[in-house]
């Protein structure tokens, strides 16, 4: 009762007289557009403080890794992160009864996405969880190389169960990181083990309190992602076709990689021959982009997955994966293409394997010296 | 209830434009397309439905709209560029 009267005056306070914003984590995210200052060793307050102009933040091209949060996503959690706060196991009292009422029509949604029932959606904290249910909670050691996406459902799982029940086709489910689901059928069913041990929450599948926030905000995604899976794959199939179509008319040598039938269009990744991918990257400063999987993204290791899939050594380094979400506009998609082109072209000037190629030189006809 | 009128959708129409034209670009042109996609349908119960969806819609915008401005942050390195058209 505190607590609810005590927000509503921060509440109106906020809307008085917007006060100092949260401060901003700087590691690494501000860009300096217009002179860098120079590193000096004299101390600052000798030397003129220099100018520093307006700070602008890189385009989002990774929802790979993680996407933004879809408005409506984050309208359906908030009520349950400020007033309606109970646990969803509470049995005895009405905070308990609404989180549980939350957490069924979460289960709904997200059953409803992939024509489930809801009695067979599990919550986990994420894909990777759900993936260890489902290898190792049926006994097997299967070494799958399998790409980490948070953000879409684990459709890997639903194979792997035998399901004759097809899921749709990975749509961007905007939700948060830090919880998931997995699918399990019943009819005929499917014998898994739980790995962790608890309360008997879920069925006793997977014990732990629900987060019911988050797992209100996976529902919402769902139901969001139901509605919107038409007009989204329309919307980013268009701006991938022009994304890939724009790269490969002003650059030779860039291969696609993925079966370009089975290919879910939001997700793109290219290979530039004779440019190292670390480079380009680095070089691609004012986009956010990865090479292979955000997971693997801190080691300068290429990306397993195109290992696995038989492309070439040399080709492995140079991949870079953009990926096209909900909210990306044609302007960034351009803005990218414009980038990626240009320093594409400065890199391979700087390349002496480029260099070769264009004299005619067949590379592996080289012979490499040891040293 | 009576159904909603052809001036009541279009009142709520450019309500729903007109907020989220402080949002993303996204939200504007979503609901154009939107609206633009049902701009055919008769029965009025389902018009009922799709305009009270809407309304919820709108309500959802009014606050996230609120609270991006509250949480606000750098401009996309795009969008104080001088774009030259091609």
């Amino acid at each position: 009762m505190l607590l609810r009267a005590a927000w509503r005056r921060a509440a109106v306070a906020v809307t008085a007289a917007p006060g100092p914003k949260p401060a901003a984590p700087t590691r690494g995210l501000r860009l300096r557009v217009g002179d860098r200052a120079p590193q000096s060793a004299v101390p600052a307050d000798t030397a003129a403080a220099p100018e520093v102009g307006p700070v602008l933040r890189p385009l989002y091209m990774d929802v790979q890794a993680t996407t933004p949060l879809d408005p409506r996503v984050l309208d359906a959690m908030l009520p349950y992160l400020i007033n309606y706060y109970g646990n969803p196991h509470s049995r005895t009292h009405a905070y308990g009864w609404e989180s549980e009422a939350a957490m069924e029509r979460a289960r709904q949604q997200v059953a409803s996405l992939i024509g489930a029932d809801p009695r067979e959606i599990i919550f986990t904290s994420g894909a990777t969880e759900s993936n260890n249910i489902a290898i190792k909670g049926q006994g097997l050691t299967l070494l799958l190389r399998l790409e980490c996406s948070g953000a879409i459902l684990p459709c890997h799982s639903f194979n792997l169960l035998g399901s004759s029940n097809p899921p749709t086709p990975a749509s961007p489910v905007t939700s948060t990181t830090g919880v998931g689901a997995i699918y399990i059928r019943r009819r005929p069913r499917v014998r898994v083990e739980a790995l962790q041990s608890g309360g008997g929450q879920e069925r006793g599948m997977r014990s732990g309190t629900v987060p019911t926030p988050l797992v209100v905000g996976l529902g919402a995604a769902c139901e969001v992602a139901q509605q919107e899976m038409e007009y989204d794959h329309k919307r980013i199939s268009k701006l991938s076709e022009r994304l890939i179509q724009n790269i490969m008319k002003s650059l030779p040598d860039v291969v696609m990689n993925g079966d370009p039938k089975h290919h879910y269009p939001g997700c793109i990744n290219l290979s530039f021959a004779y440019v190292e991918g670390e480079s380009l990257l680095m070089a691609l400063k004012d986009v956010a982009l990865s090479s292979g999987s955000a997971c693997t993204s801190a080691s300068l290791e290429p990306s397993y997955v195109l290992r696995a899939i038989g492309t070439d050594e040399d080709l492995a380094h140079s991949s870079i994966r953009f990926g096209i979400g909900r909210f990306t506009t044609e302007e960034e998609v351009d803005y990218t293409v414009e980038k990626c082109i240009q320093h594409v072209k400065r890199l391979r000037e700087m390349s002496p394997l480029w260099e070769m190629v264009q004299d005619g030189i067949d590379l592996k006809s080289i012979k490499w010296t040891q040293h | 209830m009576a159904a909603s009128s052809r001036a009541q959708v279009l009142s709520l129409y450019r309500a729903m434009l007109r907020e989220s034209k402080r949002f993303s670009a996204y939200n504007y042109r979503r609901i154009r397309d939107a609206f633009r996609e049902n701009k055919n349908v008769k029965d009025p119960v389902e018009i009922q439905t799709l305009v009270n969806k809407a309304k919820r819609d709108l309500g959802v915008i009014r606050r996230q709209v609120h609270i991006g401005q509250l949480y606000s942050t750098d401009k996309l390195i795009i969008e104080n560029r001088d774009m030259p058209r091609t």
